[in-house]
């Protein structure tokens, strides 16, 4: 029973996400326009109207299946439904949020392991550099998912057309950068 | 006025044309544009997905240098990285506390009052209203203009005029000598960020976005952003896969375009890197009527 009960504790993930980004999530009357409007509703495993309607129940069951949703890491911020929503809930915002909790509870799903990784990399490299290298980039994330013949065939001919540089291009003073990483208190594990 | 230049990271690698294009078309216009000294990454996509703190703080930082540096506007041609230093600066001026928190982890002072133009806005003001005096050539094609998401939305950081319909970058083109055409994914999403980790993806959505031009009759499609470029063009194959038929239309940045119709040779707006070839576009071109 204690699944379709509501929390009682103060700090559901309802609460948690409003406090966060200040958005009221109980302004969502489930319409479905952010859900037809997606462009990646075919992919997703919960719709972004379900998440709002899980958010909105407070069940102790539903925060789970949202932090280890595919949903939320296939959110590609496009604001789509944010520009349709009648009641403006900026659904981009929460989905930040839902990943950034996701990785501190450690309940990535497996299939967005990838796009994890590649987030990481990509990270990486703006800490190392203050700029993203492309090349560090690309190395570092077949490393960290073994897809290691991915876009092979594209490097050499980027290289020609001068698309990509072997060496980064560095900030000059990088160590800012990596202080600025340092410095906020960072759940990304890069 | 001095006009601060903040590339970004794919200006400078996979979409350096982009920047050519640009710089030269300000060249022929009489436009000094000035690289902020020291400007960082903006975070992208990776950092808005993992941490919130360092979205606003990465952005905020070259922001602060350019203000140090006295720059009143800052040109920022790449969507995405428009997109996250509008973001920035939005957030940072109208929270006290995220502008305190951002100094701290920044050491920087933030007034928050340098005003970032978009690729849209810099043509707006600085190029339209003299590119008559530079136009020679008629580009002569049919034209899909692409925005994609980041110029469109959110409404608190766009400057169009309408969200779903924009017509910004058409009245660009058109007087470039091209005529844009009226289609339905002008402001659909091409995949962005999930091109490496999620290349299927790309290919289905910006897929769509190739076969509604070639539909409705389109001869080049033009963009704004880097990453729409790039997986429009770069990731041709893996949409020619998912189509399951041959489109060639190319796809350029408007800059391009409009260097074209200036009369800049190809070769300096770098249509040579391109994976699409990009003869169909050029073979168009007519010289403009006195």
């Amino acid at each position: 029973m204690h699944e379709t009960t509501h929390q009682n504790h103060a700090n559901t993930l309802k609460l948690q996400v409003e406090k966060s980004t200040g958005i009221n999530v109980s302004h969502c009357y489930q319409c479905g326009k952010c859900t037809a409007g997606c462009p990646l509703n075919e992919e997703m495993d919960i719709m972004p109207n379900q998440i709002l309607r899980m958010l909105q129940l407070e069940l102790p069951g539903y925060e789970d299946k949202i932090l280890s949703s595919l949903s939320i890491w296939l959110c590609l911020a496009c604001d789509t439904c944010y520009s349709r929503c009648p009641q403006e809930v900026k659904l981009s915002q929460i989905m930040d949020f839902l990943r950034q909790e996701s990785l501190r509870q450690n309940k990535v799903n497996p299939q967005a392991k990838d796009i994890l990784k590649f987030h990481q990399a990509f990270l990486q490299s703006v800490k190392q550099n203050g700029k993203l290298h492309e090349v560090g980039l690309t190395i570092d994330y077949k490393l960290k998912t073994l897809n290691l013949m991915q876009d092979v065939f594209l490097a050499p001919s980027m290289f020609a057309k001068g698309k990509l540089s072997i060496f980064p291009h560095k900030v000059q003073n990088v160590k800012e950068i990596a202080k600025i990483f340092k410095k906020i208190s960072d759940s990304t594990k890069v | 006025m001095r006009i601060g230049y903040y590339p970004g990271c794919s200006l400078e690698g996979s979409s350096k044309e982009y920047s050519d294009s640009l710089l030269a078309v300000a060249e022929k216009c009489g436009i000094t544009l000035e690289e902020i000294k020291g400007w960082s990454c903006c975070g992208a996509s990776a950092a808005h997905n993992l941490n919130h703190d360092l979205a606003i703080a990465l952005p905020a930082r070259t922001l602060a240098l350019a203000e140090n540096q006295q720059f009143a506007e800052i040109l920022v041609p790449c969507a995405a990285c428009y997109s996250r230093l509008a973001t920035s600066k939005y957030e940072v001026t109208n929270n006290d506390t995220t502008r305190k928190r951002m100094e701290s982890f920044l050491d920087l002072k933030f007034k928050g009052d340098v005003q970032i133009l978009s690729v849209i806005e810099f043509l707006q003001k600085y190029i339209y209203p003299v590119a008559d005096k530079y136009i020679v050539n008629k580009l002569n094609q049919k034209t899909a203009c692409y925005y994609g998401c980041l110029l469109a939305r959110p409404k608190e950081i766009s400057t169009l005029e309408h969200t779903e319909n924009p017509m910004e970058m058409e009245d660009v083109m058109a007087k470039a000598g091209a005529t844009p055409i009226d289609w339905a994914f002008k402001t659909e999403c091409c995949g962005a960020g999930l091109s490496v980790s999620r290349t299927d993806i790309v290919a289905k959505l910006s897929g769509k976005i190739i076969e509604d031009a070639a539909d409705r009759g389109a001869d080049s499609i033009v963009v704004a952003c880097p990453m729409c470029h790039m997986n429009l063009d770069m990731r041709r194959p893996e949409i020619k896969k998912q189509l399951k038929k041959d489109i060639n239309i190319p796809v350029l940045f408007i800059t391009q375009a409009l260097g074209l119709s200036m009369g800049i040779s190809a070769d300096k707006l770098g249509l040579n890197k391109h994976y699409v070839p990009t003869d169909k576009v050029t073979s168009c071109i007519v010289k403009k009527e006195a």
